[in-house]
């Protein structure tokens, strides 16, 4: 059983957020993508990664709260999942990178409920570091087909 | 020394398969008095239970030994070739094919079907040899088949040539050997040694002299020295049975003294067909370059060494370019533009014909489909009890290996249609004035970029009243509306349509054209139909070379690229203020000769912002799917060009109107339209607005 696990911590509106360090390929900065028609808000397109087509997602529309504008600050954390037979590779908007934290399994708490802000299947748990509270999201759920691109009726309603 | 012989089980089942696609079609030949044909078909019988033998796959083995037996005695010229015989080889085919499918897939299969067929093998062996025997004894070469009961001696002399080990065989390897088989002497005769100072060490100046005494028959002592055959002189004979009635002995006797004989002319026999053998092999590894692989294996392709050296070279000459441009690059200055420029364009050169090197090898000549063809009409004209002819053309063209296998089902559809509805009864043929043969023709050519594959019956033809009629009865046309006969013809293609009066389990269900068309569509492909009533009709299947690349207009709306697949264009044009009709609300026809062609601007389709969103003046492509024209409108057209297909479900999921997406020379992603997508859903669209508009126009919201 593995104990520790690294986490990537990311600032999404004033809260730190943790995805598992596995599932991060890269970062990079944010280049214009070419937009999909009629798509969802939280998508804003696609771009080329080395021959690869990738969508980009704003986390914070995702989550339905207001977006940032983007400039040559704005960061996209690549994610990939770890499932060899079907990858998925998509990119996420973030405010701002922060830090690498090692944490124990023990330490990561069940999350309460959240209210509707961000759908609880994403959420893993949480975990506290420094009177820091880091909310660490499931990478399983967010790199899932399914899950990402099926918006809960009321984080919708949230964005509108 | 043990080798892990399963790891060969998949070039087993692959040779097997190519083997019994070779019988097949020998076989279908055999019929029209091939003489060659039954020993391509005897050598790959006999290739397959060597093989099956060799991986202890003992049904097929004893199976195909039956085969083997009875293709060897047409063979031998001792059973005549007939009819009958040809169809239980055929079945016979069917089993093996089923026996080895059960191999790949690890199943065992129906074997009812195989003791069926062995039955009627051995039932037709027996009656040749009962025959045999009423004809009388004097006919002692059955023997030579039949198992040598009692123990015998045999006296073998061997006499190699010289340069026997320089072909790695091994004497002693084969004294030991049939020394397997029974007691042997072995007497060595060194009359040919010559002085020591003469001996070349690498030669072999002895020979032998052998008593075996044996159960075996001189089949099996032949079988011992079947790699030396051509490389000695072999001479075996029979020297006494010790245990054979005398009457038997007198024939083995016999028999013994005409096989040796006639073993010399045997081996010669043997060394032509084996270069005969070889001969057949190349052509068929031009011909037959990949076996095609069935969709659960995984896919392999052969490939002719030609098509590698050529990507060899030219990957020689893009390292040579590359090093060229590096090399410029080091110290550049203005003054060596042209040099760049010159450079760039070789690049340019270089990378188009890797790209189409690279292309070509996932070709395969197109006799891959049509291979099942002559079997599958053989088939159907003995159940419809029609006399047809089938005509294959234009085998070589080279086709995408997806598409080839994709598109083989709906050709099937097609043919058998064509057998079915198509041909007529030999007494009506003679009735209206034709041959009583029918004569289906497929033919498969290039036509710019695409393949064009025609199914062509000079059968009855399409009743075009009768399918109106039937159209009208279904509800699909109104009556009294008139028709084109391509739009009567495309009704065909219509779910649930079948015009066959009776339906046979052949077809005539209704079930199978609008499949074939989807299919097609989904390669990117599109078929018509001609007809003419009492001369027949041709299906024209056109299809795209491959799938992985399209050519493609590039197009712009706003800041975005789109690319529209060049076959689906008809023309581009700029809009005249006097041919745009406004219909009810949003919907704008176009006036383009005769037809109404709807205006589909596409900002408004993908919700994006454009340069005019003024349908005068503007840019419209003109595209056309399903036989429907919509006029696209965008704001700029730019370069036609190749496009590599990606697909966007692998990381997002697929979008509506958008069939794949693309890398741009510069990087960028543009999307691809999916003009057959975007037309039904702006059909859908017109559609609702018009219930809802309470039908106010009545017709021709789509023209």
């Amino acid at each position: 059983m593995e104990q520790e696990r690294e986490y990537l911590t990311f600032i999404l509106n004033g809260e730190e957020f943790g995805v598992d360090i596995l599932c991060v390929q890269e970062l990079r900065v944010w280049s214009s993508v070419t937009e999909l028609p009629n798509k969802p808000n939280y998508i804003k397109g696609v771009i080329n990664l080395r021959g690869v087509i990738i969508p980009i997602i704003d986390l914070r529309l995702r989550f339905g709260q207001t977006p940032l504008e983007y400039n040559e600050q704005t960061v996209v954390i690549i994610l990939r999942n770890q499932d060899k037979k079907r990858p998925m590779v998509v990119g996420i908007i973030v405010d701002a990178v922060s830090e690498v934290y090692k944490l124990d399994h023990k330490a990561i708490r069940k999350p309460p409920e959240f209210g509707n802000s961000i759908e609880s299947c994403f959420l893993e748990g949480l975990a506290s570091i420094e009177e820091k509270l880091i909310i660490l999201l499931d990478s399983n759920s967010l790199l899932n087909h399914d899950e990402l691109y099926t918006v809960n009726k009321e984080s919708v309603m949230a964005n509108d | 020394m043990s080798i892990d012989l399963s790891q060969f089980i998949p070039s087993f089942l692959e040779e097997s398969f190519e083997g019994l696609e070779l019988m097949e079609s020998s076989l279908l030949n055999l019929e029209q008095g091939d003489d060659e044909a039954i020993n391509s078909i005897f050598r790959a019988a006999h290739s397959i239970k060597g093989g099956a033998g060799t991986f202890g796959f003992n049904d097929v083995t004893v199976f195909t030994h039956l085969v083997e037996t009875l293709l060897d005695e047409m063979r031998d010229g001792r059973r005549s070739i007939e009819q009958n015989d040809v169809e239980i080889l055929l079945g016979s085919v069917d089993c093996m094919r089923l026996l080895i499918e059960a191999i790949r897939d690890e199943t065992d299969c129906d074997t009812t079907k195989i003791e069926e067929n062995t039955k009627l093998l051995e039932k037709t062996l027996a009656i040749e040899e009962s025959s045999a025997k009423t004809e009388g004894d004097s006919n002692a070469e059955t023997s030579s088949s039949e198992p040598n009961q009692g123990i015998s001696v045999w006296q073998i002399d061997f006499v190699p040539e010289h340069h026997l080990v320089q072909t790695g065989n091994d004497p002693l390897l084969i004294f030991s050997a049939l020394a397997e088989l029974g007691e042997i002497i072995v007497v060595a005769k060194t009359k040919e040694l010559p002085l020591l100072n003469d001996i070349d060490p690498e030669e072999l100046y002895l020979s032998w002299h052998i008593t075996l005494t044996t159960e075996s028959t001189e089949a099996d002592i032949k079988e011992v020295f079947e790699w030396v055959e051509d490389e000695c002189l072999l001479t075996i004979t029979q020297e006494k049975a010790i245990i054979d009635t005398p009457q038997d002995d007198v024939t083995q006797q016999d028999e013994a003294s005409t096989s040796n004989t006639t073993i010399p002319e045997q081996q010669d026999l043997a060394k032509s067909e084996i270069k005969s053998a070889k001969a057949t092999d190349t052509t068929q590894s031009s011909d037959k370059a990949v076996q095609k692989p069935k969709a659960e294996t995984v896919g392999s392709i052969r490939v002719g060494v030609d098509k590698v050296d050529s990507l060899i070279n030219l990957v020689g000459e893009l390292v040579i370019t590359q090093s060229m441009l590096s090399e410029l690059g080091t110290d550049f200055d203005i003054s060596k533009i042209e040099r760049l420029t010159s450079g760039l364009d070789q690049l340019l050169q270089n990378t188009k014909e890797l790209q189409e090197s690279v292309m070509r090898i996932r070709m395969l000549p197109i006799s891959f489909a049509f291979n099942r063809f002559p079997r599958l009409v053989h088939d159907l004209s003995k159940k419809t009890g029609k006399d047809i002819e089938l005509i294959l053309k234009g085998e070589q063209t080279e086709l995408d290996k997806t598409v080839m296998e994709q598109i083989g089902d709906p050709l099937v559809h097609l043919v058998r249609n064509a057998v079915d509805h198509g041909i007529e009864t030999s007494e009506v043929r003679i009735a209206n004035g034709k041959p009583a043969k029918g004569t289906i023709t497929l033919d498969a050519y290039h036509q710019g970029g695409n393949i064009v594959i025609e199914i062509n019956d000079d059968g009855g033809g399409i009743n075009r009243q009768a399918v109106l009629n039937k159209a009208i009865e279904k509800g699909i046309v109104e009556a009294g509306t008139s028709l084109t006969d391509n739009q009567v013809f495309d009704l065909l293609f219509e779910p649930g349509f079948s015009t066959a009066i009776e339906v046979s389990d052949i077809s005539g269900r209704g079930v199978g054209m609008d499949v074939v068309k989807r299919n097609i569509q989904s390669l990117g492909g599109r078929i018509q139909v001609q007809s003419e009533e009492g001369k027949g009709s041709t299906f024209k299947v056109n299809l795209p070379l491959t799938l992985a690349i399209l050519d493609g207009q590039l197009v712009r709306v706003g800041t975005e690229t789109y690319i529209i697949p060049l076959i689906t264009i008809v023309e581009s044009l700029q809009t005249q203020t006097e041919l745009i009709n406004r219909v009810s609300g949003d919907m704008v026809l176009y006036r383009l000769r005769e037809d109404n062609v709807p205006v589909l601007p596409i900002y408004k389709l993908f919700n994006i912002s454009a340069d005019s969103e003024d349908v005068e003046h503007a840019l419209l492509v003109v595209v056309e799917a399903d036989g429907q024209k919509v006029g696209l409108m965008v704001d700029d057209l730019l370069a036609q060009q190749q496009v590599v297909i990606k697909s966007l479900a692998d990381n997002y999921q697929q979008v509506e109107g958008i069939s794949g997406a693309t890398i741009l020379g510069d990087g960028s992603v543009a999307m691809i339209l999916d003009i057959p997508g975007i037309i039904t859903a702006a059909l859908k669209m017109a559609q609702q607005t018009h219930t809802t508009r309470n039908h106010q126009q009545a017709v021709g919201v789509i023209a």
